[in-house]
């Protein structure tokens, strides 16, 4: 197999600069007006600044992840969020209006019920679906892929997906357990046997069930669009352009599960690392296509099984790292700018993962020592956090404060550095998120030039 | 061969470790001393996992190999094992939140350091609890969660508790994604637990104030 993705390569700084640039540009963005745009500029600015590690901005960006907090805020349901697109609208420019976070992320974690209905999926639970119309859906753990379907995977990720995996994730898709072999499909005699499966009475039924959930999520989309367009032309960035995922991640979140996996490593130690390398460029070509598509260069890849007490050290620098690093390296050669939300705690990983490119990635932390970030990592990369939920659903404003002042004194006046919370601050009280972003944003001067 | 059964198991090797267990049952062995063997070698596990040696992977494996040895040994094995426990521990994941790997580390661990554990699972309402209480009757309670959704969902769970009359009866500990001290208090427990070790930790300290207190009361 060809070796990719090892290597920075040459061109990769010129087309992070373009990137930036076509974001930066503002183009297509119905903006409110010219001071909508400055300040919409300005604030790409200060993120471009604070990560590409050559001067520092000249205040610290403050991005927080909402999660589910502006739905609660706006005094409305995860469920009504969900199903009426009107009130998830209404939700999302109340938060951007009211609180003024310096980049917001999109509402696409708010999954459109009917689609996930259309299609019966069961890899999670939603409100009105296993949980309450209040509670944030949730995932079910399992082991989706059994460990005896590992070369079946490998020897055809997509056929896999299509014909074993979605059969099982989407109720409404079991019939694709018929869909042909299609490299089988190319020479005259072998079309009709091979296109054959696609007359049957179950699978055309199946196919009007994707069709009809996939009409849905474009109304949803559109949505979705109008309101960005409609947010952003009020001078708020989108935090990040586009999604990937640590291979490793694919594999024990959503095929073998956590208990899977965790015993792969043992029980399947080969089949496990080729799969992930399997999984790699399709990792890669999802970032680069969303972060082309929509013109930006952040990619957000929450990561989750390498944190922490997850795994030993070695573990994670035989099975975690070595993909992980191809789809950072892979997209950072195409101008990308990977967001890599690092779950739990990270402490014992951060020697590990300095291993990078300069100025090319952002580690977005939790409950990881910011001070020991700011030494190992933070040497290459933007750090990013970690204001903890915990304070922010049951501190006071005063505590929220003198958290965000340790962090900006400690890792954030040189700059490399975006103030965030450490999740998605569902439950956390409004007067703490004010004054999280408020005091932030006046005491996070790193020169003397005001914005 | 008792060692090697417990050098393999330490040593995640599965096949070994079943080729182990299904000589000493040809050879009729006592099946008792098969377990025990196993418990040795789950305390092993439990104290690499302490030092830092191990991690998920190896209590998932342990766990794996322990069932799969129960398995073999449950046809030859018609007496209940006894072994000496030195107190009883209740664990959940409060209502709304449905996760469970933080919770099942601390149960394995405080199993392998000589506690009988009620596991009630996942998204336990607050009268679960209290009637695992009752029934049960643990000297602590550990409260999981890992969303934020949990914070109220243990408040009210120590809240039902306080009012079945219970609440002198345990010490509570809560842990898991996103709580903290300050949830602690938030919640009214007894103490917090940053990770599945400083559990175990709580519940032994706990377990023998109960004891020294009992000790007063008889004399």
């Amino acid at each position: 197999m060809k070796e990719r993705w090892t290597e920075v390569e040459p061109g990769a700084k010129d087309k992070q600069e373009e990137q930036f640039a076509i974001w930066l540009s503002g183009k297509g963005i119905p903006f409110e007006s010219s001071e909508a745009e400055r300040i919409y500029k300005e604030r790409i600015g200060l993120l471009k600044d604070a990560i590409q590690l050559i001067k520092p901005p000249r205040r610290i960006p403050i991005c927080p992840s909402p999660g589910f907090f502006p739905i609660g805020y706006a005094g409305s349901t995860v469920y009504e969020a969900m199903y009426d697109y009107g009130i998830l609208v209404r939700i999302w420019e109340k938060y951007c209006n009211d609180f003024a976070p310096d980049a917001y992320n999109a509402p696409t974690s708010i999954v459109p019920g009917k689609v996930i209905d259309l299609l019966d999926f069961t890899l999670y639970k939603w409100p009105g679906h296993g949980v309450s119309k209040e509670q944030p859906y949730q995932f079910v753990e399992g082991d989706y892929m059994k460990a005896e379907e590992y070369q079946d995977l490998i020897d055809d990720p997509s056929g896999y997906f299509l014909r074993v995996y979605f059969p099982r994730i989407f109720g409404a898709l079991k019939p694709f357990e018929r869909m042909p072999l299609f490299p089988l499909i190319h020479e005259m005699p072998l079309v009709p046997p091979g296109i054959a499966p696609f007359g049957t009475p179950e699978l055309q039924k199946a196919l009007h069930n994707m069709m009809d959930a996939a009409s849905e999520a474009i109304r949803w989309a559109n949505r979705v669009r109008a309101l960005n367009g409609s947010i952003m032309g009020k001078g708020y960035p989108t935090f990040s352009g586009g999604f990937s995922k640590a291979p490793f991640d694919v594999v024990g979140d959503s095929l073998r599960g956590t208990t899977g996996v965790m015993m792969d490593m043992y029980k399947h130690p080969d089949e496990l690392l080729e799969a992930c390398e399997k999984l790699t460029p399709f990792m890669v070509r999802a970032g680069v296509a969303a972060g082309k598509a929509n013109g930006h260069p952040l990619i957000f890849i929450p990561l989750h099984k390498g944190a922490d007490g997850f795994m030993s050290d070695k573990q994670f620098r035989t099975f975690y790292w070595p993909t992980l690093k191809k789809v950072i390296i892979g997209l950072v050669n195409e101008g990308l700018v990977p967001l890599l939300f690092a779950e739990g705690g990270y402490n014992s990983r951060l020697e590990g993962i300095s291993d990078l490119p300069k100025g090319a990635t952002v580690w977005w932390f939790d409950h990881t020592d910011m001070v020991r970030a700011k030494k190992t990592v933070g040497k290459v990369a933007c750090i990013a956090g970690n204001v903890p939920l915990s304070l922010l659903c049951a501190g006071t404003e005063d505590e929220v404060k003198q958290y965000c002042k340790s962090l900006i004194d400690t890792v954030g006046r040189d700059g490399g550095f975006i103030l965030s919370t450490g999740a998605g601050m569902e439950g956390a009280k409004p007067e703490n998120v004010r004054a999280m972003i408020n005091f932030s944003k006046e005491y996070g001067v790193c020169s003397k030039t005001i914005l | 061969m008792h060692e090697r059964l417990v050098k393999a198991i330490v040593e995640m090797r599965e096949a070994e470790a079943m080729g182990c267990v299904k000589e000493l049952l040809d050879k009729g062995e006592d099946p008792l001393k098969i377990v025990e063997q196993c418990r040795e070698a789950v305390e092993i596990v439990g104290s690499q996992f302490e030092k830092g040696e191990y991690f998920l992977p190896e209590l998932i494996m342990a766990g794996h190999m322990l069932a799969e040895i129960s398995h073999m040994v449950k046809p030859v094995f018609s007496k209940g094992l006894e072994v000496k426990r030195i107190g009883k521990v209740l664990m959940g994941t409060v209502q709304g939140d449905i996760h469970d790997i933080g919770k099942n580390i601390v149960t394995f661990l405080l199993d392998a350091n000589g506690f009988e554990v009620m596991d009630i699972g996942i998204d336990n309402p607050p009268e679960k609890f209290v009637e695992a209480i009752r029934n049960f009757g643990p000297q602590v309670v550990g409260l999981s969660g890992l969303l934020t959704i949990a914070f109220d969902s243990m408040k009210k769970t120590i809240k039902a508790i306080e009012e079945a009359g219970l609440r002198n009866k345990v010490k509570i500990m809560i842990g898991g994604g996103q709580t903290s001290e300050k949830i602690k208090e938030y919640a009214g427990a007894d103490a917090y637990g940053k990770d599945a070790m400083a559990g175990v930790l709580l519940a032994k300290q706990w377990v023998e104030e109960k004891g020294d207190e009992r000790e007063m009361d008889r004399s």
